[in-house]
């Protein structure tokens, strides 16, 4: 149902991504805690990101408490690199989470409410030691890296969601941290606030030992490398992600995959942006940023929004794809089509009148107002 | 505080019966000390030396009073708000009950401690400190009754604004003592500025546990109240003066604080 050029990273925990300059260190985390029944191990090789998926109540910011030092696990081990965070073993460690080079980003930006917004990304710096002015350039430095420099002398309560979101993550990158947790970034945002948010962390998250807490999955295909499905404080689906939500095998996966997903280069026309695979695939969608021509970029969309004919409809400008139906299964109250490119979502009778069954030939249609298109 | 004018939404008409009648049980005996007041004998009556050094010791003495409620009260807060351990409701309704205890009991329990006699009283005077009937008796005592007032309302804003910024003041890389005086303080500021009103306001009109534990001698034990007491007999004149001083100093202090802190 995926389309994907065969270019998954290997996950190897002991091998380090070989492009670009990568910060922090890798995190392995295994956790236990009996009172919210948490049992799972999760490992983060450095420079990666890994988000955490699962339903309200699986644990998943159980898991980020114990990895910041909040909350201390009833048993297992946190290793930061080659430091021990947190042990049950022998006497037990313990590292204050003051001392651990983890920092945390919550839904909320929780702001300081009695500093300027400068002061508050200068807080780390400050906390660290830096001298005053040392912390402000620090603070200079970051706001600039999350295009919020001009809200320097500003109080928090005279910001927006997503100004404030952006001075958060300002201000936890201010500390250096060897592995940011953040703990659902965008869901406390407004729509119009997301998108730009979640390229400002695809930008900064990039070579950074990261975990995400999220629901959406479209933070988990544009922000993570990995991906880890939690179910009643299990780790039920670990992997890639690209290969966990193309062939999820838990049920949480599941519901939350089969989303659409073309990677390929930009090329722009008109008011529509069209993705092209090596393949050939080429599917126009809307972007909120425009991606240059050339570029790399990934095209996603629902499954629901694939209308399926036999032969080629006439008239409106949308993408057409002709391939052969690899499988069919049912999908809730509709019947998942597959075929090597694209998945759809069709209704039994839909199907029926069509009379299509595994090896015939259909033609894939899907709007342009119905893809997304980001940089990849 | 916002001055819109808001419809009365589910106020029954009947509640203001009560309350009305409640705010007139509060401000008619004010009223009718007023009346009592001899206007062209006032200045006189306040600025007597005995009413003058009276003054003075209050204010003094419930200043340090103050100081000394703020400098165990607030870790005593951050204590029962912040931490668990066994014991901590027990030891919460001791530490409050000074709320609760009528002060002379408190004065008297000031003594078996502090006095000569008192279980602390010979270690004191192997130091050389002679606490009874001095003035440090008043802060003392005065202390001893304010302090829970200060708890109650720190330990309050405290639970009110939970930990999420002391959370992430901790993973900014904060140590405790950075976290506790740059995030934990400055956040429940008016929950401290509050308490101290209190905690000045109790430490003010303390009577009770002062005239048992220290005493009154003029100019080092006998406070205001004090000296109202003692002048109802003899000249009730200047008694219902300095009463109304102290009405005024009272009424400065919670005006003052409630203009600068919306909450108190």
């Amino acid at each position: 149902m995926t389309v994907d050029p065969p270019s998954d990273r290997s996950v190897d925990p002991a091998v380090d991504p070989a492009e670009g300059p990568t910060l922090g260190a890798g995190l392995d985390a295994t956790l236990r805690v009996t009172g919210r029944d948490l049992d799972l191990r999760l490992q983060v090789p450095r420079g990666r990101t890994l988000a955490l998926l699962g339903a309200n109540g699986a644990g998943k910011s159980t898991a980020l408490a114990c990895m910041a030092g909040l909350l201390r696990p009833d048993g297992g081990e946190v290793r930061l690199g080659d430091r021990v965070l947190s042990s049950s073993r022998g006497s037990g460690t313990w590292v204050p989470p003051h001392a651990r080079g983890v920092a945390l980003l919550a839904q909320e930006a929780r702001l300081f409410p009695h500093l300027s917004v400068a002061d508050n990304v200068a807080f780390g710096p400050r906390s660290a030691g830096a001298s005053r002015r040392e912390a402000r350039e620090r603070a200079a430095h970051w706001l600039a890296e999350v295009d919020a420099s001009d809200l320097g002398p500003r109080r928090p309560t005279a910001l927006s969601g997503g100004q404030a979101q952006r001075v958060a993550i300002a201000r936890a990158l201010a500390t250096e941290p060897q592995v940011l947790l953040l703990d659902e970034p965008l869901s406390a945002l407004d729509v119009e606030a997301a998108p730009a948010i979640r390229q400002l962390l695809r930008r900064v998250l990039r070579d950074r030992t990261t975990v995400v807490v999220t629901h959406d999955v479209l933070d988990a295909v544009l922000l993570a490398d990995d991906v880890a499905v939690l179910e009643s404080g299990r780790v039920v689906e670990q992997g890639p992600t690209t290969r966990v939500l193309s062939r999820p095998r838990s049920a949480f996966a599941a519901r939350i995959a089969g989303l659409n997903l073309v990677r390929g280069t930009a090329s722009t026309s008109g008011a529509s942006t069209a993705v092209t695979t090596p393949q050939g695939l080429r599917v126009e969608g809307l972007t909120d940023d425009s991606v240059p021509d050339g570029e790399a970029a990934v095209a996603v969309f629902s499954p629901s929004a694939v209308g399926v004919y036999r032969d080629a409809p006439h008239g409106s400008p949308r993408t057409t794809v002709r391939a052969r139906v690899t499988d069919l299964e049912p999908h809730g109250h509709q019947v998942r089509v597959h075929t090597p490119y694209l998945s759809a979502d069709v209704t039994p009778a839909a199907l029926a009148e069509l009379g299509l069954s595994v090896g015939d030939e259909a033609v894939l249609t899907v709007k342009a107002s119905e893809v997304a298109v980001y940089p990849a | 505080m916002s001055r819109t004018h808001r419809p009365r939404l589910g106020v029954p008409g009947w509640v203001f019966v009560p309350a009305v009648l409640g705010a007139a049980f509060v401000v008619l005996p004010l009223l009718a000390m007023l009346t009592r007041v001899d206007w062209t004998q006032f200045p006189q009556l306040v600025t007597s030396d005995s009413s003058r050094a009276a003054l003075l010791l209050s204010l003094r003495t419930s200043a340090a009073s103050t100081v000394l409620c703020v400098a165990f009260g607030v870790p005593m807060a951050v204590v029962l708000a912040r931490t668990q351990f066994r014991g901590q409701s027990v030891l919460r309704s001791l530490v409050l009950l000074p709320l609760v205890l009528p002060p002379v009991v408190g004065g008297i329990a000031l003594l078996y401690t502090f006095g000569r006699r008192g279980l602390l009283g010979h270690t004191l005077e192997v130091l050389g400190l002679q606490v009874a009937f001095s003035t440090a008796a008043v802060v003392l005592a005065q202390t001893f009754v304010a302090l829970p007032f200060l708890v109650v309302s720190l330990e309050g804003a405290l639970r009110t604004g939970g930990q999420r910024y002391e959370e992430v003041a901790a993973t900014l890389g904060a140590r405790p003592t950075t976290v506790f005086l740059r995030v934990t303080l400055p956040l429940v500021l008016p929950g401290l500025a509050s308490g101290a009103v209190l905690a000045f306001a109790r430490a003010l009109g303390e009577f009770g546990a002062t005239i048992t534990f220290a005493g009154s001698l003029q100019g080092v034990t006998r406070t205001l109240p004090l000296e109202i007491y003692l002048q109802r007999e003899t000249d009730p004149q200047a008694a219902v003066a300095l009463s109304l001083v102290l009405v005024v100093v009272a009424t400065v202090v919670i005006t003052v604080t409630r203009r600068s802190r919306s909450a108190l």
